[in-house]
């Protein structure tokens, strides 16, 4: 495999960069996202986490049995201001200061 | 082979004592242990509990601003925002650091005044503030429905940061300078050892320390009850949202006083935006850290109809923060009351990442050298105890 090798492709992180996060010390896909980016994109880990995964299960920087995803955020798939605008239920604001 | 600078393990030996045990390894924590071990020979261990940038330092918006009411915030924020300009040269990372200022929108009576006697102060201190008509705020962004704004307010020295490569960046300058950054390691209880404390670890390790630095913000009452100090500052929950990103168009953070709204394009392109939503807690110090559905529809509507384009947006994600909110508004920093072996560096109520530049020269300044930075007086934790808290700046957003 290439140094050149997309894994976030959202993001454009690279498995050189995710192998340098690893020899830095960041083993959990957590610290791998923050250091990196990764994960942060349009389709929000969707499409790179496994990719992530296997490659850190491969260096070696996790065990099978400790590795975690990261939180998923809502919403589960992207939504315009305006549509959520529209959504009941909306508490009343505080004054503002 | 283990590389020679790491970012903090959780399997890093500690020592059987040191003079500087830092705990929390957020940018507060961070900034601290990189100045005092970039002034002295002190031997500084930082103590995470996760891993690094977990807390409120990964969470924040990335706002730095000097445009505050109060003085002494004013100037603690030039100097911030000083230090930021070189700082991805100093701690050699990207921090993103984008100076498109500050857009303070005023549509009251109360919020004009506000803003003028606001600008008034920054022009005494030396903040390039400049007060703009409706209209001139719309040439800054062409988009803002100004139409019953009275007032705004530009600081063309504000500006925005990327949080998370900060935090890295303290962390790794502060290992190369021999700082031991532990993470994945919790402080369980403290008790007096001599002059100094002794931290027993959730690893079954413990640690003595001429000092302990509680800098864990909103997770701080663990840490001073275990040592007898009760502090009045309480979690608060604030939520933000990322959207899609665009290509740069929006130079400014804009800020709306009416609602407290907050928005501004980083330099990745997304809009990050943030807004003051009533506090659900209950008043207790547990943090909560989960996401609603009422602030992406408050957040949604309000942003909607300041500025109408963005209605068409697609929000990526959401995700919420834990401020440490001081009664005063002023962070709580120096020796607890009854314990001075035990320095707080807590309560600043949504504004710490933006101060930690500075803030962290201040504690490293009075932690070497025994230096009082005027602010530390103000900020004294026993304050609370003798009655001189005093609440000045009005200018909290969130």
């Amino acid at each position: 495999m290439t140094q050149r090798v997309f894994v976030c492709r959202c993001e454009d992180v690279t498995v050189a960069e995710i192998q340098h996060a690893i020899a830095l010390g960041l083993g959990s896909v957590e610290e791998i996202k923050r250091y990196t980016g990764l994960g942060t994109g349009p389709c929000q880990g969707k499409e790179c986490i496994v990719a992530l995964v296997r490659l850190l299960l491969a260096e070696r920087a996790v065990t099978p049995e400790a590795v975690q995803p990261f939180t998923a955020r809502p919403p589960a798939e992207p939504v315009t201001l305006a549509e959520l605008a529209s959504v009941a239920g909306t508490p009343p604001p505080e004054d503002g200061p | 082979m283990k590389p020679p600078v790491t970012l903090g393990r959780a399997d890093e030996p500690l020592p059987e004592a040191c003079d500087v045990a830092i705990v929390g390894g957020g940018v507060m924590g961070l900034s601290t242990a990189y100045a005092v071990a970039e002034s002295s020979k002190l031997r500084v261990v930082v103590l995470e509990r996760s891993y690094l940038v977990s807390g409120a330092s990964g969470r924040n918006g990335g706002g730095v601003r000097m445009q505050w009411g109060d003085e002494g915030n004013v100037r603690v924020m030039m100097e911030s925002i000083e230090i930021c300009r070189g700082l991805a040269q100093e701690l050699g990372i990207n921090l993103w650091f984008r100076q498109g200022g500050y857009l303070f929108l005023a549509r009251s009576e109360a919020g004009e005044q506000r803003l003028r006697r606001n600008a008034e102060l920054h022009h005494r201190v030396g903040a390039p503030t400049r007060l703009l008509g409706p209209e001139e705020a719309r040439e800054l962004v062409p988009e803002l429905d100004v139409h019953d704004v009275r007032l705004a307010a530009f600081n063309p020295k504000d500006g925005v940061v990327f949080p998370w490569p900060f935090v890295w960046g303290y962390a790794g300058q502060a290992i190369r300078r021999g700082v031991v950054v532990r993470t994945h390691t919790a402080v369980e209880a403290a008790e007096a050892d001599g002059a100094g404390l002794r931290l027993r670890l959730s690893t079954g390790e413990s640690l003595r320390a001429n000092l302990v630095v509680n800098a864990t913000g909103a997770w701080c009452h663990g840490l001073n009850h275990s040592l007898g100090v009760r502090l009045p500052n309480r979690p608060h929950r604030h939520e933000i949202l990322s959207t899609e990103p665009l290509k740069p168009f929006l130079d400014p953070l804009v800020v709306d006083l009416a609602s407290g709204l907050y928005f501004s394009q980083s330099t990745r392109g997304e809009i990050v935006a943030g807004i003051t939503m009533p506090d659900h807690g209950d008043g207790g110090t547990d943090v909560d850290q989960s996401s609603s559905l009422g602030f992406l529809a408050h957040l949604g509507r309000t942003l909607a109809a300041v500025m109408p384009r963005l209605g068409r947006l697609k929000v990526l994600r959401q995700w919420a923060g834990a401020y440490d909110v001081s009664p005063d508004g002023d962070a709580i920093v120096g020796p607890s009351p009854g314990v001075p072996a035990l320095l707080q560096l807590c309560g600043f109520t949504g504004h710490g990442f933006m101060m930690a530049p500075a803030v962290g020269r201040m504690l490293a300044r009075f932690i070497v050298r025994g230096e009082r930075h005027p602010m530390l007086e103000r900020w004294d934790p026993t304050r609370f105890v003798d009655g001189r808290s005093r609440a000045r700046e009005d200018m909290i957003i969130g």
